[in-house]
């Protein structure tokens, strides 16, 4: 069986973020990347599944953008993944959905990939696109934020998360792909001998000219932060002052304190 | 502008965000005709042209199907935008239909402005205006994010099947887990969220909850992590709950878990992060290290 998990670096979301130069996205100054929260559960589950099936089956890790994504495909490697592809394009934040998914699905194509893991959504931008569009590229079984997934003989049993924490089960066929949500699993820490290995682990670098053909469908005009609402106050300072505002106010303002 | 709103149903019910669509549309002045996988025992209160295929035949998740419906539906009408929900029916289908007219899609849309969709981005941090460069435009809108509106009226039914390709099956609904709270009968709620650090460190939440006499709240992180049960869970896949008072402890105010307690009372945030969106929905945002200010509140509330 032939594995692919497909990953984004973004940056920490507890970051301050000012837009760039061209103000359609952030300024990477200051920022620290790290693997997308989703894209892990991604590649701990694909990494589960190549354990369970053992050597006659191969997972590779992809991702696009600049070289710092290559930090995150390490992580991946150390995880377990067996090989990486990396899609060096220093103008991905530009790409939109479309573009990015149809540089997966070109270098995906003729691959014959049998399952295709990606997280639900990018923690950075939050689209929800990329997977499914993969998947409509290549004329694959899909479906979207599951909590749960088994496989056997071909047929995946996914469940899915809706509303109110009610599940959706689905069965698939493979060639298939799924995308991952939060809690699906328990994304593994690297150990040391695993990191060790990794870096014997071969990293193809594609430039992405070679993949990409396709014009953005959808452009950012503008990247900016939120109209502030107002209305509530910020208390800042020391913790015994705090605490005793924080008080005066629950006395004042709730009927929880009297 | 036409646009094609795309209703949903879930277990056998018409979903009331179908009217979210509707309100969606007055904004932007459009035409619009609806599509519903549904039955016609239970029809939306609108008085326009509603696409309607049997939700008995045609299953309430059958992408592949329901693609193919939409997009018979669009030939007949020719939209300028096909509107889904941002839910898990729309974020699944929305990107089908998409590729398959080649069309851009804007995901999560919480406001027309002249230069385009606003759309949140960075975890709500922060907000960009997107603009599509096709004929047609596959848009989601942000559940919550345009206020119902039911017109009245009965629709004009125009019926449609399709076959599908049969590569994926739906077998059935799970419930949700059993809950062993009711947060929503809960006037106080103290919700635990990443930044209180570690599993060890919930009894320090969970001691401010019960000298206000309240409840435990989760979000999901912490719930995902097996630090608390998902019974505590507050958002869209947990519980929506309206209390007196809530009190958020690193929490940074996501969309889904402000979906689940926007609606409290008052509201108390305690983050290290000024900037958290929390702040947006907080009567009263406290900059500080929970695990410093938190315990030090209890005391005082103790006394
Ligand atoms: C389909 C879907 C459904 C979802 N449903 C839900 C749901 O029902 N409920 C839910 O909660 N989420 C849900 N989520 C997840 C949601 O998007 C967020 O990921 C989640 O709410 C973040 O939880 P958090 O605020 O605890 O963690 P984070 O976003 O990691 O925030 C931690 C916060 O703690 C602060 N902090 C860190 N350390 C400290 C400290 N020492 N002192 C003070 N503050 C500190 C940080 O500044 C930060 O603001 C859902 C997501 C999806 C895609």
């Amino acid at each position: 069986m032939k594995l692919l998990v497909c990953i984004k670096q973004v940056p920490d979301l507890e970051s301050r973020f000012k837009p760039d130069a061209t103000g359609t996205w952030f300024s990477e100054t200051d920022l620290a990347f790290r693997m997308n929260e989703y894209d892990e559960y991604a590649v701990e589950q694909a990494v589960r599944l190549r354990e369970q099936l053992g050597d006659s089956c191969e997972l590779t890790v992809l991702s696009i953008g600049p070289d710092r994504v290559v930090e995150a495909i390490k992580k991946a490697l150390a995880m377990g993944c067996d090989n990486a592809a990396h899609i060096q394009d220093n103008a991905a934040s530009s790409k939109d959905p479309w573009q990015i998914a149809a540089t997966i699905a070109a270098y995906a194509k003729d691959k014959g990939f049998d399952i295709i893991f990606t997280g639900m959504q990018s923690q950075d931008r939050g689209s929800a696109q990329v997977g499914v569009t993969v998947a409509e590229l290549l004329g694959i079984a899909c479906t979207t934020t599951i909590v749960g997934f088994a496989c056997d003989s071909g047929t995946i049993t996914a469940k899915r998360e809706l509303e109110g924490g009610i599940k959706g089960v689905v069965k698939l066929k493979t060639p298939a792909l799924v995308t991952c949500q939060l809690g699906l699993n328990v994304p593994r820490y690297p150990t040391l001998p695993n990191i060790m290995k990794a870096k014997k682990k071969e990293i193809i670098a594609i430039p992405v000219g070679d993949l990409l053909k396709e014009e953005a469908l959808a452009i950012t005009a503008s990247f900016h932060p939120p109209a502030k609402k107002g209305g509530g106050i910020v208390l800042e300072g020391d913790v015994a002052d705090l605490v005793e505002k924080v008080i005066a106010i629950l006395k004042d303002k709730t009927a929880v304190l009297r | 502008m036409k646009t094609l709103l795309i209703g949903e149903y879930r277990e056998g019910k018409l979903l009331e965000s179908t009217y979210e669509l509707l309100s969606f549309a007055a904004q932007l002045n459009a035409d619009t005709a609806m599509l519903l996988v549904g039955s016609e025992s239970q029809l939306p209160a609108y008085a326009g042209t509603l696409y309607l295929a049997d939700i008995a035949t045609c299953g309430e998740y059958n992408p592949d199907l329901h693609k193919k419906l939409i997009l018979d539906a669009v030939q007949k009408e020719n939209p300028d935008c096909i509107v889904f929900l941002h839910s898990s029916y729309g974020w699944d289908l929305a990107p089908r239909v998409a590729a398959a007219l080649k069309a851009a899609q804007i995901s999560e849309v919480i406001a027309n402005l002249d230069g385009g969709f606003e759309v949140g981005c960075c975890n709500a941090k922060m907000r960009r205006t997107v603009k599509s460069t096709t004929a047609r435009t596959v848009i989601t809108i942000q559940a919550g994010a345009f206020p119902v509106l039911q017109p009245g009226g009965s629709p004009a039914v125009q019926k449609l099947t399709a076959d599908s390709s049969g590569n994926l099956e739906f077998i059935g609904y799970e419930p949700a887990e059993k809950k062993d709270v009711d947060l929503a009968k809960a006037e106080v709620i103290v919700t635990a969220g990443r930044g209180i650090g570690k599993k060890d460190n919930v009894p320090v939440i969970q001691a401010l909850a019960r000298a206000l006499g309240g409840e435990l709240g989760a979000s999901r992180p912490v719930v995902d992590a097996g630090w608390v049960e998902h019974s505590h869970q507050v958002g869209t896949t947990g519980q929506t709950v309206s209390p007196k008072l809530y009190i958020a402890c690193g929490v940074s105010g996501a969309i889904q878990h402000l979906a689940g307690m926007k609606k409290s009372d008052f509201i108390i945030a305690i983050n290290k992060d000024k900037d958290a969106p929390i702040g947006e929905v907080a009567d009263v945002l406290v900059v500080a290290d929970v695990m410093q200010f938190v315990p030090a509140l209890t005391a005082k509330v103790a006394k």
